[in-house]
């Protein structure tokens, strides 16, 4: 038979029992509470959504976002188009650049080539500096420099490079390209240097009349261009041709001007010194 | 500013004056000029240089001799060396380049195209 519990073993069951109880309550009173503010936030989220949709169907809103969509649409065009013209301007700018470093490096050969010509009286070292010109320059293979006789009428070779100098020691002005040329003081270039076929040995592709002002002292005729050199002719060829045309002519009249004047002034000079005694 | 000591050597004093104009162009750009091959080692021996251009075809001494003897010289054989010649094929080309040439710019001679080799092999930007 079991034994009846004494009066403290109840007592703290009881105890036990009420704390159970008002752990339960809490717990209760808490589930209540997070209840309440559940449905606080439904009836809020229902306000919001019923207060979107309303905005949506809200015509005049719609219209605004369109308009707002619409100028935006305009702006990003706008901006697009800008761009395209910046676009074009910065590729504007880049063809110039390029422009004025071509432009500057022909200054630069012509620059170089008229001080060189400039910077000797010797007739000589004139002609070897127009050689160099012609061939560094240029990039002309084989190519003469003949010299205007205006006595007889006629071209004498003073430089031929990679050609005979005795096949055209002399030419008549008049005769064939080069007399041509010497003949109206024209330059002659042949438009197509690629397909160029020479019928006779001395048809330059170029020849340019070597003259100050409108006297003619000499002609460049250039017969081939080297194997590297673009089979054309650029503007830098055309201008160094053109430079040449009248600094090789100013230099090579200069020269054998200076050296006539030398050759006259030691003449001179002997008879001063034969008349004064000194030639003794 | 950086500077670059550069040794133009040609015996055409009108191509020496082209390239040396054209390098002076880069900022800080010093130039020494030599003649020939005998000149150019003269200069060689008096200052480090950081680049040098050749021609070839030179008398006394051709600028493929020279670029070999570079070559074998430990006080300059890391020199960048730019050949320029007349003779403008491939096999004149390969020639160059398998002595130990860096660049081969066949004549005529384009400034913009020397000084963008320049640049290259110096590693200059614009």
């Amino acid at each position: 038979m079991e034994k009846p519990e004494s009066g403290p073993d109840l007592f703290k069951k009881t105890r036990e029992f009420l704390e159970i109880f008002r752990k339960g309550e809490e717990f209760t009173q808490d589930l209540l509470k997070e209840n309440e503010r559940l449905r606080y936030k439904i009836v809020q989220l229902d306000e919001e959504f019923k207060a979107l949709k309303k905005g949506m169907n809200d015509e005049g809103h719609l219209n605004e976002l369109q308009e707002t969509l619409k100028q935006l649409k305009e702006e990003k065009q706008a901006l697009l188009d800008r761009f395209k013209e910046v676009e074009a301007e910065n590729k504007d700018f880049a063809e110039k650049y390029v422009e004025v470093e071509e432009e500057n490096n022909n200054l630069a050969n012509l620059y170089v080539a008229s001080y060189q010509l400039h910077s000797t009286l010797d007739f000589n070292e004139v002609l070897r500096i127009l050689q160099e010109i012609v061939i560094n320059l240029v990039g002309a293979d084989r190519f003469a420099i003949l010299i205007l006789d205006e006595v007889m009428n006629e071209l004498t070779a003073v430089v031929a490079e990679g050609v005979e100098e005795k096949r055209f020691r002399k030419i008549k002005v008049g005769d064939g390209v080069i007399g041509d040329v010497a003949k109206t003081g024209e330059s002659y270039f042949q438009p197509d240097v690629e397909g160029f076929k020479p019928s006779h040995e001395l048809d330059p592709i170029v020849c340019i009349p070597l003259k100050i002002k409108d006297r003619i002292i000499g002609i460049l005729a250039v017969f081939s261009l080297l194997e590297q050199k673009s089979k054309k002719l650029n503007r830098v060829d055309y201008e160094l041709f053109s430079m040449l045309a009248g600094h090789a002519a100013t230099a090579i009249f200069s020269s054998k001007l200076y050296s006539v004047s030398e050759r006259k002034l030691s003449t001179i000079q002997g008879f001063i010194d034969l008349l004064s005694g000194k030639g003794k | 500013m950086a500077e670059y000591n550069f040794l133009v050597v040609e015996d055409s004093p009108t191509m020496r004056q082209l390239i040396s104009f054209s390098l002076k162009r880069l900022r800080g750009a010093r130039i020494v000029e030599a003649g020939n091959g005998v000149e150019a080692l003269k200069k060689l021996s008096e200052n480090k240089f950081n680049l040098i251009v050749a021609d070839i075809n030179m008398p006394l001494m051709d600028g493929l001799k020279l670029l070999s003897i570079v070559r074998k010289d430990p006080n300059h054989s890391q020199v960048p060396v730019i050949i320029v010649s007349t003779e403008g094929t491939e096999a004149d080309k390969e020639k160059g380049m398998n002595l130990g040439a860096n660049a081969y710019l066949p004549k005529p001679i384009q400034t913009n195209e020397l000084l963008r080799t320049v640049k290259e092999l110096l590693k200059i930007g614009d």
